[in-house]
């Protein structure tokens, strides 16, 4: 694998496949579904009525277009959080306490700064999030590099405890009186409300931005280079006189940043924190990273996929009586045949590439060693 | 017909051919081997020895070609089919696993049993007891393999094919890991097994021993028997002649070294091991300008930690560094690299190269961050790119592109990169850490011919290497180090003599009764004739 | 002696410490214990069949919630077809009974699909481990919203011992720890001692130790390494499946998503404090989940003295915070073991690296 990968193309085609694959795999699932649920018929049309629906809700009218991309943005940081950790042999599933963290200081920096412009309250709060989050994700990079620990157990770990901590303080600290949840105070100014009537924000823009920011970050500069290189090779990377210990903690703090990027990006546009805060997107990115193959644009072309999943998914349980859970199941075959890519490239002939190890294959490597240097 | 004939050969080999894409490595190749028999296979490396093995062990299946055992044919389906006829195979890497006990090494694969589901330990042990006995060595069978030294762990690979009744032994290079105490040791077992009936293929490159140890020589070159001889009637000169196919070409032209200042300064340095045991004990020497240092000893003497003290890869515990007179006992390995130290590591795909980059990355693996590379933080591709343009084209790298993966080119070319990335630079002192490892014979000429350039250019070279042949060919002066000191310093060739200095190697110039207490190095707990003893610790 | 008490922070620890021997020797929680350990240890039992081949398993998670959904679903069904009453045997019905063999066999399934990746495709271990968590939440968590559970098929319940063995100063509560629990739980210790034994005595666990240290050494002696990696996998799957099971069959009546909650995580620490040793790994278990069990206690029976009415201060305050401190204690601990134990080093030496046999051809 060069550096510049030659050939987009041939980036493409396996997630293609693979998603082309899982739709199929997932038909035939939602087909034995209508024999289970409510109907008790078979309907061999069912998944055709259900990928409509999914497609009507994501891309048919501008309204679900704006939902998309609204979906999309939180997706693409958190695609980012998981892709660049993997660059560096780091598997980030972390993502989902970092967004916590991130979206709870975001909240906190709204209520704080509800009067102000949002010039000022906006982006304040956004940058709090990230620092948040980065610390969020620093805490696990320190435990690899300097324990050993491996962050798979680590991150999982803490977003428990992320989770427990945070509605903890909200139901006890800082809850708002006067609402019949547990939640904070509304972030005033700081809210990203939505436009043309729709749900469209310019938080997207900020997630935008940081597609091309990863990709400078990770083939222009020198950071970027010994990220890549400790991803590959650490003893190397060591030998060489760089610091594998420091550019861990330093990955994993960007990817945290991220995710609390993707965090108060969702928190401001809800307007609050809310105690018990649902999300799937720290989860979501690791579909999205991998889907993806770790790089930027990939992910973004992932997260555009999800995202449209994700917001068609309300009108096909509606339309189609499928239960939005599906897409819990398709990613997860996704995944599957991302997996066995051997398979996928089996089914439909494709040339096997001669390389070596890819970046994949880094992190069980790094399961049972402690971090030197 | 009716003359009574001799019994057949235990084994014979007829005709064996073995293809792999692009290679012939075994070509019509004919062995036989008697019972009792010491048979050495000897031949260079990539001669085909380890494929003729292979096939015979069950590893490799031959594309022509039969084997006989006991005059009746066989076909050798896997290493399983291979040790239930008999054949038994010491590899030169030990089939091992350390934290297993030497019982449990032997058993695995051919548990003796109490019953259908536990093992019989007590039966296994008086067995493996008995077994050593039988051929000179008591073995304490519930150490832990880790523990044991080299030559121990080389006799319970031994008993282990013992325990399943072998009756033909292959050892494939078993003296590459010994000190030549435990060569003769080992030596005296292969002696005592041939003569309780054994039949024992003895594989090996190095002449000397062979020509000592052997009943029969067969010598093998690119894939096919050259001669067979026996050691009273040929010598040392006949059978290279034979090895290689040509006179045998002199070394290197290693010129007079003009050596100046003092470069590189080690006093007192003591350095520990990942374990905790001193592994180098108060080292003091010198390399100067213009000078090529060899260190010479077998591995596992604490050569690996006192490169990594003088590369910064290691803290040491004690005592100093010096470049130039500078102290750089505590700076990091990229600041000794900025202020003029060289290194080219020992494993060049584990520590030197990132086989997954592509070549122009990795030659500038150690310098990316300087100018012209980088400005600031963003790196300059179109300085990289003609950087590795020039090296590629100066050192004759072998690649179809600058942007093709490292992993995709030879070991020598592989060498060429790290070689072209650390030699590039004004040196003052540079560390060749076993710089030719397996590689071909034009890659090692190539790579001591830049040693020896970059040696009159004025670098001060420390040379560790664990072949004593390249030592004695580039090293203007000879270290010694045998566990953690440095137990002798002479000049090079011609003054050198090499039995004097392997056995400086293997005893450290002083007599058994005098040894340094045990736990002295990273690996040697013992020296070769200890016996282990039960429960001892690693 | 009570004056050591009153001193502030000492006085603290040791009036916990009184406490802590006081409600597990008198205060009936420690069948509480076993009774949280239980799945944990059933999920390091998985982690140690695997491991100890070499392969990595992160996917315990998954596999203990997938086979607790279909443990739970195929009770309910066979529930509803043939309805029975409690038998006396822990009051094991048909329904539990097929609960728990499906749920062992949902197991075994998943584990097949974790073998067949990271043994024959030699995908990224913790990728595929990764993966299995990931599609058995989103599995669970559809089939969960496509069919309502509309009933339950009950639990299993705890064996009763009899009063005079409980009531045994000092050791009672040691009885009563192993006894007075339901069928699962009380195989548990039964099957970590037994998989203990053939590990170190057997010829099946000799061979299996040497797959996950040195899988060429073993294949050059005739060990069938592939196929030795599958079964201790699929082994695995079935120490998975009790664990699911346990959780919807003997601890609770019910199943919400994502139940597991991290159990499969902690199970992995669990292996890695006991050193990939089944006895070890219990120990783990039993002290991973006896701080939560504490908890628990510490809300039902208050401790008396100073550090009562601390507790019951900070309680009041952020009652939030109080539970959510408790419940997180698990993952506290993890984290710290994982940190604290110096290096895998003791972890099998090929753990983790798929073995390729060299062509034989």
């Amino acid at each position: 694998m060069i550096s510049r990968p030659r050939s987009y193309v041939g980036l493409l085609v396996v997630p293609a496949l693979s998603i082309l694959l899982a739709l199929l795999v997932a038909s035939v699932i939602i087909i034995a579904s209508s024999l289970i649920g409510p109907e008790k018929k078979i309907n061999l049309l069912l998944p055709l009525v259900a990928y409509r629906s999914l497609l009507a809700g994501s891309f048919g009218n501008f309204k679900g277009i704006a939902n998309t991309i609204v979906a999309a943005t939180p997706l693409m940081l958190t695609g980012l959080a998981v892709g660049v950790g993997l660059k560096a042999g780091l598997f980030n599933i972390g993502a989902t306490g970092q967004v916590l963290m991130g979206g709870f200081a975001a909240s906190l920096t709204g209520v704080l700064l509800t009067g102000a412009s949002p010039w000022i309250a906006i982006p304040a709060a956004l940058l709090v999030g990230m620092l948040a989050g980065a610390l969020a994700g620093f805490i696990p990079g320190f435990l690899k590099a300097f324990t050993g620990a491996h962050e798979v157990v680590t991150t999982i770990m803490l977003n428990a405890l992320v989770q427990l901590l945070v509605s903890g303080l909200v139901n006890d600290v800082f809850r708002a009186p006067g609402f019949s949840f547990a939640r904070t105070a509304p972030v005033g100014n700081a809210e990203l409300t939505g436009v043309a009537g729709t749900n469209l924000h310019f938080g997207v823009i900020f997630a935008l931005v940081c597609i091309p920011i990863s990709y400078w970050l990770l083939w222009r500069t020198t950071v970027g280079f010994e990220i890549r290189a400790v991803g590959a090779n650490p003893t190397a990377a060591l030998y060489a006189g760089m610091k594998p210990r420091r550019t861990m903690m330093l990955t994993m703090s960007i990817c945290g940043a991220f995710a609390g990027l993707a965090g108060a990006i969702e928190v401001l546009r809800l307007g609050y924190y809310p105690a018990v805060f649902g999300t799937s997107i720290g989860f979501d990115g690791i579909t999205v990273a991998l889907l993806g193959q770790s790089h930027p644009f990939g992910i973004m072309l992932s997260a555009l996929l999800l995202g449209a999943m994700r917001a068609g998914a309300p009108l096909m349980q509606i339309q189609a009586r499928v239960p939005v859970e599906i897409i819990d199941v398709i990613q997860g075959i996704i995944l599957i045949f991302l997996a066995a890519e051997i398979v996928v490239r089996k089914i439909f002939r494709l040339r096997t590439p001669q390389e070596g190890t890819g970046e994949l294959q880094t992190i069980t490597r790094t399961y049972g060693e402690k971090v030197v240097g | 017909m009716s003359v009574a004939q001799s019994p057949p050969p235990r084994l014979q080999m007829r005709g064996i051919t073995k293809r792999y894409p692009g290679v012939v490595a075994n070509n019509h190749i004919d062995l036989d081997v008697k019972a009792g028999e010491i048979h050495a296979l000897l031949g260079e490396n990539g001669a085909g020895k380890t494929t003729l093995m292979n096939v015979l062990f069950g590893l490799a299946r031959p594309d022509e070609g039969e084997i006989l055992l006991d005059g009746q044919p066989v076909q050798i389906a896997d290493p399983a089919d291979a040790i239930a006829r008999g054949i038994g195979m010491v590899h030169q890497h030990f089939m091992l696993i350390p934290v297993l006990t030497v019982a449990e090494n032997i058993l695995l694969g051919a548990e003796t049993m109490a019953n259908p589901i536990f093992l019989d330990r007590r039966e296994a042990r008086r067995r493996i007891t008995e077994l050593g006995k039988r051929f000179g060595f008591e073995i304490d069978p519930d150490a832990r393999v880790g523990s044991l030294s080299v030559g121990w762990q080389q006799r319970v690979e031994i008993l282990k094919a013992l325990y399943r009744q072998a009756r033909i032994l292959v050892l494939d290079e078993p003296t590459a890991v010994l000190t030549p105490q435990e060569t003769v040791e080992i030596f005296a077992v292969l002696r005592r097994l041939a003569a309780e009936g054994q039949s024992i293929i003895f594989i090996s490159h190095k002449l000397y021993e062979v020509l000592e140890i052997a009943d029969r020589i067969t010598v093998i070159r690119r894939g096919e028997v050259v001669g067979t001889r026996q050691p009273s009637q040929t010598n040392e000169d006949e059978l290279a002649e034979l090895m290689v196919g040509r006179e045998v070409q002199l070394a290197v032209e290693r010129g007079t070294s003009h050596p100046a200042e003092p470069v590189l300064t080690i006093e007192n340095l003591k350095v520990r091991s990942d374990r905790g045991q001193e592994a180098v004990r108060d080292v003091s020497f010198s390399v100067r300008a213009g000078e090529i240092l060899g260190i010479a000893g077998v591995a596992g003497n604490g050569q690996d930690e006192l490169i990594e003290a003088i590369t910064g890869l290691r803290r040491s515990a004690g005592g100093t560094v010096s470049l130039t007179g500078q102290d750089i006992t505590s700076w990091s390995v990229r600041e000794r690299r900025e202020h003029g130290l060289g290194y080219v590591p020992g494993d060049r795909q584990k520590y030197g190269l990132v086989l997954g980059f592509p070549i122009s990355d990795n030659l500038v693996l150690t310098q990316y961050y300087n100018r012209p590379f980088a400005r600031g933080i963003q790196r300059e591709d179109a300085a990289i790119e003609k950087w590795a343009r020039d090296r590629i084209e100066q050192f004759d790298i072998r690649t179809p592109s600058w942007a093709a993966s490292a992993g995709n080119l030879s070991g020598g070319n592989q060498q060429k990169v790290i070689v072209a990335r650390e030699f590039s630079r004004d040196l003052k002192a540079l560390v060749l850490d076993q710089p030719t490892r397996g590689l071909d014979v034009g890659s090692i000429e190539f790579i001591h011919k830049q040693a020896i350039r970059k040696r009159d250019d004025g670098t001060g070279i420390l040379l560790v290497s664990a072949e004593l042949d390249e030592i004695l060919e580039l090293s203007d002066r000879i270290a010694v180090m045998y566990r953690g000191e440095i137990v002798a310093l002479v000049d090079g060739r011609p003054t050198a003599n090499k039995e004097e200095i392997g056995l400086l190697m293997a005893t450290g110039g002083r007599a058994p009764a005098e040894q340094p207490p045990n736990g002295g190095t990273s690996g040697q707990t013992e020296t070769a004739t200890d016996m282990p003893v039960k429960g001892a610790k690693s | 002696m009570d004056f050591l008490l009153d001193i502030p922070v000492l006085g603290f620890i040791l009036q916990f410490l009184v406490y802590l021997v006081n409600v597990i020797g008198n205060g009936h929680i420690a069948p509480i214990i076993l009774g949280l350990a239980a799945p944990i240890a059933l999920g390091a039992l998985c982690g140690v069949m695997n491991e100890r081949s070499g392969v990595v398993n992160i996917g315990i998670e998954g596999m203990m919630l997938f086979s607790a959904y279909i443990a739970f679903m195929t009770a309910l069904f066979v529930h509803q077809a043939f309805p029975a009453e409690p038998s006396q045997l822990f009051g094991a019905t048909p329904a539990l009974i097929s609960g728990v063999l499906a749920g062992v066999i949902a197991g075994v399934l998943i584990s097949l699909l974790h073998a067949w990746l990271s043994i024959s495709i030699r995908a990224d271990q913790i990728i595929s481990g990764t993966i299995i968590n990931i599609t058995a939440l989103g599995l669970t968590s559809y089939l969960n919203r496509l069919i309502k559970p509309f009933d339950s098929a009950g639990t299993f319940r705890s064996f009763r011992p009899p009063a005079g063995l409980i009531e045994l100063p000092g050791v009672g509560w040691l009885f009563e720890m192993f006894t007075a629990v339901g069928p699962i739980a009380m195989s548990t210790i039964v099957l970590v001692i037994i998989v203990q034994i053939l590990l170190f005595r057997s010829r099946w666990g000799l061979r299996t130790r040497a797959v996950g240290e040195h899988p060429k050494a073993a294949d050059t002696v005739g060990i069938n390494v592939i196929g030795l990696r599958y079964r201790n996998v699929l082994i695995g799957g079935v120490f998975a499946g009790l664990a699911g099971a346990y959780l919807t069959l003997e601890a609770t009546g019910s199943f919400q998503n994502n139940m597991t909650a991290g159990r499969g995580f902690i199970a992995l620490a669990a292996m890695i404090f006991g050193r990939w040793t089944p006895l070890g790994a219990f120990g783990g278990a039993l002290l991973f989940m006896g701080s939560q069990a504490i908890g628990v206690a510490i809300r039902l029976a208050p401790p008396v003295g100073d550090l009562g009415t601390f507790l019951f201060g900070i309680q009041q305050a952020y009652p939030s915070l109080y539970n959510n401190f408790f419940t997180g204690l698990p993952y506290l601990l993890t984290i710290i073991v994982l940190a604290g134990v110096v290096g895998r080093s003791n972890a099998p030496a090929a753990d983790g690296k798929p073995y390729e046999k060299e062509s034989s051809s």
